[in-house]
């Protein structure tokens, strides 16, 4: 129970569906004034109180979990190292799969529960297939896609059916403070929401080139590769405008070299992905290619494609070209399906 | 229900709930002077005289407070701040104090130039009295104020306060200390124990929450945490809160007339519980003094559990007890205490407190006995993790 809305209701429905349910609020800051203030955050005193008021109201136990030494290492340092290696991770994503769903999801069975219950909006039915949820701008299966079947087992997600405004509406109903707090979107841990500052903090100026694709040209420097992310446009500050006239975007980043390697647009086009150490829940493993769509940012929209799992990697090759794709972030196979496109599998993008 | 947590709040007496509802149905500010005032002032007066009478001090040093917080606050800072200004800038703490002494000494610290000598303990919790001696020893003339705990919290340790009040009276230097956890459990007497200041907090004997008393000698200077009416001997502002006040009064003189019995009665208890979870937990650590010890507390570790584990699988069984140390947001951080008895972060990590008090019974501890060996096997699993 983050102290927002989702959880909150997420425990009040698990209360209702019969679950004997007790209410777990993760600390995951070592020292809780450093992490983001105020009511958007994920781990400040203020959420862990918006949390167990809502946990009295639901009228179930409530305690909070010490987990920040393994969110420290798992999530936080490896958001950094994965910057600092020129990739783009997703660390809601890390968290999903090093903490929500394994160390508290083992303490909890250890200690005699079944199951964890959260808030995310995604389906997850006694198919054990995971969906989209209803409110295709809310769905977070993308963040979940990375959950191995023993995971997903022993989860419970119950609010896929809903629409966030329902779920803020039933809050209401339910006498939830909550109800109307607003939405955490940026990185729980980056307390003023400036990523680039944050890892500055951490990895240091690293002053290099700036590179034009086509010509090998200098075209300027940086103060740090792991700034940029493919596909990014801004802040790039060049002084010699592309011979065109066009706008140029970040295409590739180089950690050996420290190069920000930048071109057109229309060089951001991908139709080859490759991903590595896959999951793969949506059934079993296809021996061949399959037809089906892949998702391959947070928020972004799915692409039709030819998906081929072989030796430990997942390779998609896209109907139609994507742009700003990032190593780092997920690979996420998604099969159509009117009652929700379910979740085949996923992987890291390698390139 | 098993309630094995007296330690952090005991049920209030019968006849202080009586006592507090009877005088919280008449108006009056003890401050006022017309005649539902004079019946308010009076009944605070008579409070306070019975509760110097039981605890040995005079009427005139018994100050009420809001808390056993505020008193331990009111003594830490008051005496320092009364005698810096004659140069002496030392204070001396035992390393562990609860966090009411011990924070405002950090505080003292970190905001007015105090110097700060933490006595160490042994491995049984016992602040050695060769410890203050040698502090006075070697910085007699620049200490302001002395302080060490009559009983500990946590594991339940008593300290040899007569000798350390003794010491320091000899030295000229007021010494306090926190008998929180002391009065009613152990004979607990203001003179003759020679300390300067002493803390009483209502709801660890019966009494209610939210109000307490310094035990503060005549003589000692002491500078006011809060200003306004002066209610208190100049020393505390603030209304005085009658019907707390007359409750927490029942209660200190009930628990302390009642004192022997209720040690005899409840330690035999305890035993039976040390025995208990002994039998559960073979590998159980017994911690603090197996002697010299509040009657009703038990402090076990539990190797290979964290103590948050055990605490949640006992709640789950309707059994109360406490890990026993601070929190900051819910998390329980490894006990101060624990770690200045030399235990690792583990050990620390893996204490749970059960405390026994006026309403425990037999069924309690069989309670917990037939809750314990699941719950630490359990925890046992998770801690492996
Ligand atoms: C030793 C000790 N000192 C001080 C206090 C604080 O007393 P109060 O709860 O009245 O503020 C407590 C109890 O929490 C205690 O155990």
């Amino acid at each position: 129970m983050s102290g927002g809305v989702d959880s909150a209701v997420a425990a009040a429905r698990a209360v209702e569906a019969g679950h004997d349910v007790t209410g777990v609020h993760l600390a995951l800051a070592r020292n809780p004034q450093t992490y983001r203030s105020g009511a958007r955050g994920c781990c400040t005193l203020e959420d862990s109180r918006d949390a167990r008021r809502a946990a009295d109201v639901i009228g179930i136990p409530f305690y909070v979990w010490d987990m920040a030494d393994r969110f420290h290492e798992d999530v936080v340092d490896d958001f950094v190292a994965e910057y600092a290696a020129g990739r783009t991770p997703n660390p809601c994503l890390r968290c999903n799969e090093k903490i929500k769903f394994a160390a508290v999801l083992d303490r909890a069975v250890a200690l005699g529960f079944d199951a964890v219950v959260t808030g995310h909006h995604a389906r997850l039915g006694p198919d054990g297939l995971l969906r989209r949820s209803v409110d295709l701008g809310k769905d977070q299966s993308y963040v979940l896609a990375v959950l191995r079947r023993d995971q997903l087992d022993r989860s419970i997600f119950p609010l896929g059916d809903s629409t966030k405004a329902q779920v803020r509406a039933e809050a209401a109903e339910r006498g939830l403070a909550v109800a109307d707090k607003p939405d955490s979107h940026d990185i729980c841990f980056i307390a003023d929401g400036d990523t680039r500052k944050f890892l500055a903090d951490r990895l240091g100026e690293t002053p290099g080139d700036i590179v034009d694709a086509q010509t090998g040209a200098v075209l300027g420097t940086h103060q740090g590769a792991y700034a940029y992310t493919v596909g990014q446009r801004r802040g790039l500050a060049l002084q010699t405008p592309a011979p065109d006239g066009r706008p140029r975007y970040v295409l590739s980043i180089t950690p050996v070299t420290n190069t920000v390697t930048v071109g057109p647009a229309a060089a951001l086009d991908v139709s080859d992905v490759a991903g590595d150490r896959p999951v793969w829940t949506g059934g079993p493993e296809p021996a061949g290619p399959i037809e089906c769509e892949v998702q391959l940012r947070a928020h972004g929209d799915a692409v039709p494609a030819t998906v081929t799992l072989a030796n430990g990697r997942l390779h998609a090759e896209l109907h139609r070209p994507a742009r700003g794709i990032a190593a780092g972030q997920a690979v996420v196979a998604y099969r159509p399906d009117p009652a929700g496109d379910v979740v085949l599998g996923s992987a890291t993008i390698s390139s | 229900m098993a309630y094995l947590d007296h330690a952090a709040t005991t049920p209030m007496l019968a006849e202080a709930v009586e006592a507090y509802a009877a005088a919280a149905r008449e108006v009056g500010n003890a401050s006022s002077l017309h005649a539902p005032g004079r019946r308010a002032r009076r009944k605070v007066e008579e409070s306070r005289e019975r509760i110097a009478a039981v605890l040995g001090a005079r009427p005139s040093e018994v100050i009420f407070t809001g808390s056993g917080t505020e008193a331990d606050n009111l003594a830490v800072k008051g005496i320092f701040w009364a005698r810096r200004d004659t140069g002496r800038r030392r204070v001396v703490a035992s390393a562990v104090e609860h966090h009411a002494v011990l924070d405002s000494v950090h505080w003292l610290a970190a905001h007015e130039g105090a110097e700060v000598t933490w006595l160490p303990v042994d491995g049984l919790g016992r602040v050695p009295v060769d410890a203050m001696r040698e502090v006075l020893d070697e910085h007699g003339d620049e200490i302001a104020v002395a302080t060490v705990m009559w009983a500990n919290n946590e594991v339940g340790t008593l300290q040899h306060v007569s000798s350390f009040a003794g010491l320091a009276a000899g030295a000229g230097i007021p010494f306090h200390t926190d008998a929180v956890q002391a009065v009613g459990q152990v004979p607990v007497d203001f003179a003759a124990s020679g300390v300067a200041a002493l803390t009483v907090s209502g709801h660890k004997l019966g009494g209610p929450a939210g109000v307490g008393a310094l035990l503060l000698g005549r003589d000692i200077a002491c500078t006011p945490l809060l200003h306004g009416g002066g209610q208190e001997r100049d020393v505390r502002s603030g209304t005085l809160d009658a019907p707390g006040i007359v409750a927490f009064a029942v209660a200190v003189e009930a628990a302390v007339k009642s004192q022997q019995e209720y040690a005899a009665r409840v330690a035999a208890l305890r035993d039976e519980l040390v025995a208990r979870v002994r039998a559960a937990a073979p590998d159980a650590i017994y911690n603090g003094d197996p002697d010299d010890r509040l009657p009703g507390n038990a402090h076990f570790s539990f190797p290979g559990c964290e103590g948050d584990a055990l605490l949640l699988l006992l709640d789950a069984q309707d059994i109360a007890c406490s890990t026993g140390s601070a929190c900051s947001a819910g998390v329980a951080q490894p006990s101060h205490v624990l770690l200045a008895m030399g235990a690792d972060d583990d050990r620390a990590r893996s204490s749970l407190r059960f405390t026994l008090g006026h309403t425990s019974t037999l069924d309690d501890v069989e309670a917990l006995a037939a809750a314990l060996p699941g719950a630490v096997e359990r925890a046992r699993r998770a801690g492996r993790r």
